[in-house]
């Protein structure tokens, strides 16, 4: 009984070796396929910018910084890259300036059907910078006047953006216990003093993750510029990426593998900065 | 001389919660007061209350005589000192215990000062340059009682300060919180549901339930007088004896036992009285032999409480409670007479529950 109990142990012991050897091997094969489906385009972000003679392949470079000074001579290149700044940095700071009082105030003081506001508010947000409304809001700046406006474009993507900024600052501000304020309250501070002296320090990280998200939705954005400015020179980066052919409209690979690279350093930089001073989380978690 | 002086006070929450019921309350100048109930008794509303973080909906709170019903938290002067002890994680202790006194305004040198005082009463100087994420609960308790010290108010408001603190080290912040408040002699008001915190930290003390108050009076009082049957089952580390009974010619008869009726309701106990019969299980002790006066039964369970034993007895279907000396306890399923010692026992009115 004994000798055959074990050598059903070994048969069994061995029949899993082999399955989990099936497995890993499945495994490896899926991850590699997946990894490259999604490393190979990086890699061309990588490699063709510092080819002289780019291509849509993925080969070897011809090493060069030829592409940048190519990519410099275009007027409008660097210029794009600077909107982008600008539009980026409007809404972050936007979102930011609207988001943090209005998650405060959700969070602080409660009446009916709060948590329903949130969650249609979530919904909207999708619409607000979603292509379908995107006719009426072209007409609404046209009345407004702020076609072809650095305000008209941050507005819009603030508006799209501010939604979930509030949702998710909020689960901040409710990790802060109302003690704090209360605290504070007894020794006499003021409400603005409390939430300056208080509130803030205590959700500085949110405020840094909210702010490099809205800017990363605002520098990737392409509908909402392209439709409401007409004036190149005001184009962010994302719009202009796609002007960069010759006369016989074939695209210029140098400027746009150049770009390209242009295009992503700032947000990756932005994510690293975020990410090595607070951690880049999307919930609170202050614990007193 | 009453220092804060608390008149029909009634607070009704939103969705008709009645956490205050017309309460009225004098605390004296300079005196510990604690606040004891169960929870959601109204205690910990109370005291926000007085810190001016919940506005009553009706009734008056003066402190010295002085209207503050309707003063912000900040124009009462008053400290207060929370559960979670409220220190902000982003500033170090010193940042912490300075803060109120920046708000208020102070000068750099009044503000270094006074720190300097708080720290050293508090014997936390070494801790100045911690976050408070880096120090322990106890330290942790000290910094947020310095900060309120710093501020040197009239009132000090505590919410269960040491209800985060572990077993041990609650006694000793207890010790020391009294002695702290003797050396300032400044008007304390405690909040707690634990009443040993109470009975050992109070001068004086109230029990609180549904929104009103039971009792007010010395630690003392309520461990021998509790007014009325809620606080008498309320306060005691051993659950009183409460027996039910009728009074029956100068006698209490509790099922087949008979008591002679206590002196404190002789004349006011009459005959045919539905009355409940109070005694400590402290107070009942072992006699040798039945008689008048005396609960015979048998010993279902005894309890070591260290110096002696709860003995308690099924008195012919009566659960009555005693105590015996250790080493002289008696075993299970052995059958004892219990005395109640003449002076302890109490009588409350069935129903008006309230002591004779």
């Amino acid at each position: 009984m004994k000798l055959l109990g074990k050598e059903i142990q070994f048969q069994d012991k061995r029949r899993i070796d082999e399955r989990t050897k099936v497995e890993k091997v499945s495994t490896f094969a899926f991850v590699l396929l997946a990894v490259s489906f999604f490393a190979i385009p990086l890699m061309w972000l990588v490699l063709a910018p510092f080819d002289s003679d780019p291509t849509f392949r993925i080969k070897w470079p011809n090493w060069g910084l030829g592409n940048f000074s190519e990519m410099a001579e275009n007027p409008y290149a660097y210029r794009s890259l600077m909107n982008s700044a600008i539009f980026s940095a409007g809404s972050g700071l936007a979102v930011i300036l609207v988001g943090a009082p209005a998650s405060y105030v959700l969070s602080r003081i409660k009446f009916a059907g709060r948590d329903a506001f949130l969650y249609i508010l979530l919904l909207f947000s999708s619409i607000v910078t979603g292509s379908a409304a995107m006719v009426p809001l072209f007409l609404l700046s046209l009345r407004l006047n702020l076609i072809d406006t650095y305000q008209g474009v941050v507005l819009v993507l603030t508006g799209g953006l501010i939604p979930a900024a509030i949702f998710i600052l909020k689960d901040f501000t409710d990790s802060i216990p109302k003690s704090y304020e209360e605290s504070a309250q007894i020794f006499g501070a003021s409400s603005f003093r409390i939430l300056k002296d208080v509130v803030t320090p205590i959700i500085r990280p949110g405020l840094a993750v909210i702010f490099v998200w809205s800017f990363v939705q605002a520098w990737g954005n392409f509908l909402a510029p392209f439709i409401l400015i007409r004036d190149v020179n005001k184009q962010p980066a994302a719009v202009m990426m796609y002007s960069f052919y010759n006369d016989g409209g074939q695209a210029v690979f140098r400027t746009v593998a150049a770009f390209s690279l242009m295009y992503t350093i700032p947000v990756l930089a932005m994510y690293f900065y975020v990410n090595k001073k607070y951690g880049f989380r999307f919930y609170g978690g202050i614990k007193g | 001389m009453s220092f804060v002086s608390i008149e029909k006070i009634t607070k009704v929450f939103p969705g008709g919660v009645r956490a205050l019921d017309e309460l009225d309350l004098e605390i004296k100048d300079g005196e510990f007061f604690a606040l004891l109930g169960p929870s959601g008794c109204g205690k910990t509303t109370l005291l926000r209350t007085l810190g001016g973080l919940e506005s009553s909906t009706s009734g008056t709170i003066s402190f010295e005589g002085k209207d503050v019903t309707f003063l912000t938290p900040g124009a009462r002067n008053i400290a207060m000192v929370f559960q979670d002890y409220a220190l902000y994680p982003h500033m170090n202790v010193l940042e912490n215990i300075s803060y109120p006194l920046k708000v208020r305004k102070f000068s750099k040198e009044e503000i270094e000062k006074r720190v300097t005082q708080a720290s050293e009463a508090l014997s936390i100087q070494m801790l100045l340059d911690r976050k408070p994420g880096q120090i322990s609960g106890g330290q942790q308790q000290r910094v947020a009682v310095a900060r309120a010290m710093a501020c040197t108010p009239s009132l000090y408001l505590f919410d269960e300060p040491l209800s985060n603190l572990d077993a041990r080290l609650r006694l000793e912040a207890r010790t020391f919180l009294k002695q702290l408040q003797r050396e300032l002699g400044v008007t304390t008001i405690l909040v707690t549901h634990d009443q040993s915190e109470a009975l050992a930290l109070a001068d004086r003390m109230a029990v609180m339930d549904k929104g009103r108050i039971k009792q007010v009076g010395s630690p003392a009082e309520f461990f021998h007088k509790p007014a009325n049957i809620f606080v008498a089952s309320f306060i005691g580390s051993t659950p009183m004896n409460l027996l039910d009974g009728t009074v029956d010619n100068g006698k209490v008869s509790v099922g087949a036992m008979t008591f002679d009726v206590p002196a404190h309701a002789q004349g006011t106990a009459r005959t045919g009285d539905k009355v409940v019969f109070g005694v400590r299980p402290e107070y009942v002790s072992l006699v040798s032999a039945p008689g008048f006066g005396i609960a015979s039964g048998v010993v279902m369970v005894t309890e070591n409480l260290g110096t002696h034993y709860l003995v308690t007895a099924d008195c012919g279907g009566i659960l009555v409670r005693g105590t015996a000396p250790d080493g002289s306890e008696p075993s299970m399923g052995e059958t004892v007479h219990l005395k109640p010692e003449q002076g302890r026992v109490l009588l409350y009115n069935k129903t008006s529950e309230d002591l004779y």
